[in-house]
């Protein structure tokens, strides 16, 4: 069975359609211009950046200003997406091709930041600091689909769930006055959606798309509801306390890096203990095999001997524990109120990052990061004194993500059997 | 290739006839009404009781009679209720005794007051409308539009612009233009997603509900900067629109009672024409109920996907446009209270059917208006008309949990079922 699953990997991973080949190479090449014609014919030679490479509030791990050249960076950053669209467009990266993409918008973002700053200082460091934040809901999320879509379940509701989590852990958190109660709670909320989408379209095999949808409505209302209710009306029951941040010995030191990943919020840490957990369940042992035979070709498992049934519940019920965890950071680990619709498509995004990292954890995190670098420029805007209106650059991240997702799905790894009910024969 | 029209239509007309409609004889009528009808009312029972178990496990006044007995707790409950859906009745249908007063008393003002709360309702329905035609239109065509309250806004935004800068038209004129203008909008924000589905086959779910959270920075932006009212002190709304641009309202104010209403009838009953009733319509239902079928009948699957979330948009734009012409007269950022999403719902409910949508839309406006009144008189949040919508799909989507519930017996027909796969689904 390995074997044979290998031949047709490898198939489908080397057949990636001229069209979304042409669509990225164009992606590429626009990338190269928009830099070339935006930011390098706009800045004067001479000019200098600064980063200050130490986050505010931070008094270990720091590190010196870190001062460039605006114009020659601005043109190396012109170069690298242009000879990547080039080779594209010619050639095709195959598998690399969604890092690729990555590479090139992060090229965007960067050169933005520092035709932006050009005769002045940005702190990088605390950009790149809230971006690691902003990406935890955006990969979380993507972890959960990851999870049960692996198992051929689709899961829309992850949007929902999220809301819900953020919802359940600010009041169970502000009762019991313990962060960690408030997870917990969050966990159990998202376990509770999950297992209505489990047994909606497992059991009853209704639409998938319609049964995330029943809960994302359900959620929006309900959340809505007990916030009017009892939240706004009792602001004892909203504030919940904040998971704070937490060094790590030694680690935290470590310049840039030390305050990005290693004194920060316990939902990163979560985050990637989550992502060496997945990744390894997933790749790595006859469970992980096992679920994800499910998600490619029930009816074979089936025939092998495993409970695809059980399997997909497993699944599901899976990715709303996670999607519960994602949720509560917004309360929890971030903004530490609720407020009604504060996941603003978080979830929904995650999905997008999912399918941009080819329905692995690994691609998944990459994707979250992409995405949280977006986000967190755009709330510095306003500090850079940007000509571009807010509104217009809170688009981003949801322009990268249809651009991203242009050709993606359906094809590279994504599991064949998603979206599709089993029925035993 | 030269197409041979009457081989394909030939071939559709058999594939639609197989999945869509089993043979239906004369004296099977009947009772296929009612078994068509019956899940939807079911849900929508099933709905408003459990509508009325979250009322009462969140009423102070129920805990507060518990602690004196269990007897005043049960009582208290369905006083409650009581209040709440007399409440929910009487702000959206009328209150029967004041209607009767009213026409004892044989005045015309009183009368209108008195049927002003089903008038409202209607008022209420009509975005409704529009926003279910077009989920049910995209449903039938294989499309699922989340993307209804984006298109909504920029059909709303296209429509406000037009009602306020053009000058010196006749009504005639420029009434539909501004109306037209909102459904082009709605047709450019919904043809987007069709064309990238239709292209790279990047799945119009993702991609309806970015371009939603694009529409809302969209005319966010444009409200606070470009179509920013010159007095408005910083407030995010448009300048009022010009009086040839308005649809008429018939009653004097407060009534709200307009022509749109009727609009949306007749582009309702246009949807049902076009979709039932000529080729186009047949092209799109064989595209929706099985791609690879089609595409072997000798369709273009692209072109029937990008031309459906077209006029899928341009009928949310619709939906915008009559709100802002008939009833708000200029935009704010509070346009909407999730027209777009409860029209999801509304569609499933209705069957996807033109005449479905009509009377779930009233369904709708009906219980939204009439939460606006429980609001008032019992301080229920309006949100649980949401949680009630959720609820009722949940069961329309589910049909076995309600046949259970009720212990219905299974129907010989085959079962509605809309066509919505996984991401890889829909290109073949």
């Amino acid at each position: 069975m390995t074997s044979n699953s290998q031949v047709i990997k490898r198939k489908k991973i080397f057949e990636i359609p001229p069209a979304r080949k042409l669509f990225m190479g164009i992606v590429e090449v626009l990338i190269a211009l928009v830099i070339l014609l935006v930011f390098v014919l706009n800045t004067e030679p001479q000019t200098l950046t600064t980063f200050v490479m130490t986050p505010g509030g931070i008094d270990i791990g720091k590190m010196a200003d870190w001062v460039i050249p605006t114009l020659p960076t601005l043109i190396t950053l012109t170069i690298i997406p242009a000879l990547i669209g080039v080779y594209q467009l010619i050639r095709g990266f195959g598998r690399a091709t969604n890092a690729m993409v990555g590479l090139s918008g992060l090229c965007l973002i960067f050169g933005f930041i520092t035709w932006q700053a050009g005769g002045s200082s940005v702190n990088l460091a605390g950009m790149l600091t809230s971006a690691v934040l902003l990406a935890v809901p955006i990969t979380l999320g993507a972890f959960s689909g990851v999870l049960s879509e692996r198992a051929g379940v689709v899961n829309i509701a992850i949007e929902g769930m999220m809301l819900m989590g953020a919802m359940i852990g600010a009041l169970v958190g502000s009762i019991t006055k313990n962060a960690w109660i408030g997870l917990v709670g969050a966990l159990l909320s998202g376990l509770l959606l999950s297992s209505i989408h489990a047994v909606l379209s497992i059991k009853y095999k209704i639409n998938q798309v319609i049964s995330g949808t029943v809960i994302n409505i359900f959620s929006a209302g309900m959340t809505a509801f007990i916030s009017q209710k009892y939240l706004q009306t009792n602001q004892v029951l909203n504030t919940p306390p904040l998971f704070t941040r937490i060094p790590i010995p030694g680690l935290a030191n470590i310049p840039l890096l030390g305050p990005m990943f290693f004194n920060t919020n316990v939902f990163v840490y979560i985050m990637f203990i989550l992502l060496i957990v997945i990744q390894v369940a997933l790749f790595s042992t006859r469970w992980g095999l096992r679920l994800r035979s499910v998600g490619e070709h029930p009816q074979a498992a089936d025939t092998l001997g495993i409970n695809v049934i059980k399997t997909r519940y497993m699944a599901v019920l899976l990715s709303g524990l996670v999607a519960g965890v994602g949720g509560a950071f917004f309360t929890l680990g971030s903004v530490g109120r609720f407020n009604e619709g504060m996941t603003a498509g978080k979830g929904f995004i995650g999905l997008a990052a999912m399918i941009f990292g080819n329905w692995r954890p690994l691609g998944a995190i990459g994707a979250g990061f992409l995405f949280g670098f977006a986000d967190a420029i755009g709330s510095k805007l306003l500090l850079l004194g940007s000509v571009i209106p807010p509104q217009i650059m809170a688009m981003a991240p949801y322009l990268i993500t249809m651009i991203v997702l242009a050709g993606f799905i359906g094809k590279g790894d994504s599991p064949a059997a998603s979206g599709e009910p089993y029925e035993k024969e | 290739m030269k197409r041979e029209p009457n081989k394909f239509e030939e071939a559709g007309q058999a594939i639609l006839q197989e999945i869509n409609e089993p043979d239906q004889e004369q004296e099977q009528h009947k009772r296929s009404v009612w078994s068509v009808v019956s899940i939807p009312l079911l849900a929508i029972l099933t709905g408003l009781i459990i509508g009325a178990i979250l009322i009462a496990a969140t009423s102070s006044s129920v805990y507060a009679a518990f602690g004196e007995s269990p007897w005043r707790g049960i009582g208290a409950i369905f006083s409650e209720v009581y209040q709440a859906y007399k409440a929910l009745f009487t702000g959206s249908i009328g209150d029967p005794v004041r209607i009767i007063n009213a026409l004892r008393s044989g005045e015309g003002s009183a009368i209108r007051a008195a049927f002003n709360p089903f008038l409202e309702s209607l008022v209420q329905a009509t975005p409704y409308i529009f926003a279910g035609l077009a989920v049910a239109f995209g449903f039938r065509s294989g499309l699922f539009n989340i993307g209804v309250e984006g298109q909504l806004f920029i059909g709303a935004a296209c429509a406000t612009f037009v009602g306020y800068a053009i000058k010196g038209l006749p009504f005639i004129i420029h009434m539909p233009l501004a109306f037209l203008a909102g459904a082009l909008g709605g047709a450019l924000w919904g043809f987007i997603p069709g064309l990238l589905k239709a292209l790279t086959g990047g799945h119009e779910v993702i991609n309806t509900i970015m371009m939603n959270y694009i529409a809302f920075r969209l005319t966010e932006w444009l409200l606070s900067g470009v179509m920013t009212r010159p007095d408005s002190g910083g407030m995010p709304i448009s300048p009022l629109i010009e009086k040839s641009a308005q649809i008429p309202q018939f009653f004097k104010s407060p009534i709200r009672f307009h022509l749109g209403f009727f609009i949306a009838l007749g582009v309702a009953w246009l949807i049902w024409w076009l979709l039932f009733k000529t080729k186009w319509g047949l092209n799109f239902r064989t595209v929706g109920a099985n791609p690879r079928a089609a595409k072997y009948a000798g369709l273009s699957v692209p072109k029937s996907y990008m031309l459906a979330m077209a006029i899928s948009g341009a009928l949310a734009g619709l939906a915008g446009a009559v709100q802002v012409l008939a009833v708000n007269r200029s935009m704010a950022l509070g346009l909407s209270s999730g027209y777009g999403f409860d029209s999801i719902a509304l569609a499933l409910i209705g069957n996807n059917h033109p005449l479905g949508v009509v009377l779930t839309s009233i369904l709708f406006g009906t219980l939204r208006n009439g939460a606006t009144r429980m609001m008032v008189v019992s301080r229920i949040p309006i949100d649980i008309v949401d949680v009630m919508q959720a609820i009722i799909l949940m069961f329309v989507a589910a049909p076995a949990i309600i046949r259970s519930l009720y212990r219905l017996r299974k129907s010989k027909e085959g079962e509605e079922t809309v066509f919505v796969s996984g991401w890889g689904g829909g290109q073949s």
